[in-house]
């Protein structure tokens, strides 16, 4: 079954979907989507790094946007205001990966590839990285649910309760290093905050819980992952964007229903 | 033994004191109040007292076993984190279903838990965040400005209820207040904070004392006053709750 590059592709869009969902609902109640795209656009460094060692992408991917995560957590209220040290970070760190990719000399990198990932080209071990991780993120996430949830709604709750925000707040960064690692196969660097953002976005307005916000968001990125790729294939497009189209039309449509029904109340 | 206990405390920002050599003790079954001026670290001595900062010098006891609950100052949820009551109530504890209910109806807000956090009144959302307090029956409570944002009926009602459940339950009280006539006289100890301890003691004691009255100036003697006859008119007042 896994001969297939169409299944293949489908499982590893879904992996990502699955582990991005929990993770997305917390980028965006925290305000972080922005901080989500400078890891992102890190990877790129990442990427020539793992290049220039000659190993696997994925541990140099992680490494560099782990690195990048705890660099703006640090700074982070140390003079300037986060948006703008975020803008600085993540389009530095785009452009010096950027130029760090020209100077390896050697084999031709095809940089489309992990700009808009290559998600056709998903062999069975990047299949077993992606699920990987995702089930490490997933299973991160589930253990601390309550800590995560107490933390992102009031720190001193959190305190009070005897939780550590800042231990939660690691935990997120993590799970979001891993997840770009394992996502820039499927949708490259530049789209993974979309992964993570529109489909927990789109589900905002189908949910009355934060559990279910999780689920729903986990569906949506699934469903866009299969019917993505599914019309990459029908119409010939690039199969990252496609995915993250559907995704997007899934939050339009989700979003107006959600106003008009809020209307009516 | 004193549920709390907290020892020359001193806490600094850089080349900012914010608290110098405070001390403070809470008994079991009394209502302390925390008043001072803007600035004058009342937050950053609660936020001490929870853990939530580390103090430069002094220590905080706690009780062996003392369980906390804790009404911050205000709580943004952001509108896009859809939650009802009831998940809200059981964020940090396991409780089922009729026990979130019980402590939603001793706070005075029966009937809320299937309604989403973003779409209750000011007045509603401190009393949830009260009955979330009251869930795992603390021996002390611990308050931040808990009415913040409502007006002065909507918290002498507050206020009123924290007495009487305290009436009920016997947990201590620990709480920072701006609003020196509602607090006063519901308080059985004030303690009168501007970086140190200025004075301490009963209501009346410290609303006659001099370091108060340069603090606060002299107007705010007949607070006291305001508060009883506000009292004194409960009835009218009572469909706050309800609200």
């Amino acid at each position: 079954m896994l001969d297939d590059f169409m299944t293949r592709a489908t499982l590893a869009g879904i992996g990502v979907a699955i582990a991005a969902a929990p993770l997305g609902c917390f980028v965006v109640w925290r305000r972080m989507a922005y901080f989500g795209d400078a890891t992102a656009h890190a990877a790129i460094l990442g990427v020539a790094l793992s290049l220039t060692l000659e190993m696997s992408i994925f541990p140099g991917v992680m490494a560099v946007a782990l690195i990048m995560a705890l660099t703006v957590t640090l700074l982070a209220g140390r003079g300037y205001a986060m948006d703008t040290l975020l803008g600085v970070l993540a389009h530095s760190a785009l452009a010096f990966g950027l130029v760090a990719v020209s100077f390896l000399s050697g084999v031709r990198i095809d940089l489309m590839a992990y700009l808009f990932g290559d998600i056709l080209a998903v062999s069975r071990s990047d299949l077993l990285v992606i699920w990987g991780g995702a089930g490490l993120v997933v299973a991160l996430i589930a253990w601390r649910w309550s800590a995560l949830l107490t933390s992102t709604l009031n720190e001193e709750l959190a305190y009070a309760a005897d939780l550590d925000p800042k231990r939660e707040q690691l935990i997120l960064t993590l799970c979001l290093a891993v997840t770009v690692a394992v996502a820039i196969k499927v949708v490259g660097v530049l789209l993974i905050a979309a992964m993570l953002i529109i489909p927990a976005a789109a589900a905002r307005s189908l949910a009355r819980t934060p559990e279910a916000m999780a689920l729903i968001a986990a569906v949506i990125g699934g469903v866009s992952a299969a019917s993505g790729l599914r019309a990459a294939y029908l119409f010939d497009t690039p199969a990252g964007p496609s995915i993250v189209c559907v995704a997007a039309v899934f939050f339009a449509l989700f979003s107006l229903l959600g106003w008009h029904s809020r209307r009516d109340a | 033994m004193s549920l709390i206990t907290a020892k020359g405390l001193s806490v600094r920002y850089g080349a900012n004191t914010v608290l110098h050599n405070v001390g403070l003790t809470v008994e079991p079954g009394e209502i302390v109040t925390i008043v001072g001026p803007n600035g004058s670290g009342k937050t950053s001595l609660l936020k001490t007292i929870i853990g939530a900062i580390k103090p430069t010098a002094g220590h905080v006891e706690m009780k062996p076993g003392l369980k906390i609950g804790y009404v911050p100052q205000r709580l943004h949820i952001d509108p896009t984190l859809p939650i009802t009551v009831e998940r809200f109530m059981r964020l940090s504890h396991r409780v089922d279903r009729n026990t979130c209910s019980a402590a939603l109806e001793t706070a005075g807000v029966p009937d809320l838990l299937g309604r989403q956090m973003s779409r209750l009144s000011g007045g509603q959302f401190q009393r949830v965040l009260l009955a979330r307090a009251l869930i795992n029956s603390p021996d002390v409570l611990l308050l931040d400005e808990a009415t913040q944002g409502l007006d002065q009926r909507g918290s002498a009602a507050f206020y009123q209820q924290i007495e009487a459940v305290r009436s009920e339950t016997g947990y201590a009280v620990l709480m920072i207040s701006h609003e020196l006539h509602v607090v006063m006289s519901a308080s059985d100890r004030v303690i009168c904070l501007n970086g140190h301890v200025c004075c301490e003691g009963t209501p009346a004691v410290v609303a006659s004392a001099p370091e108060y009255r340069a603090l606060f100036g002299s107007g705010t003697g007949g607070a006291l006053a305001l508060y009883r006859h506000e009292h004194d008119h409960d009835h009218e007042h009572s469909h706050e709750a309800a609200e």
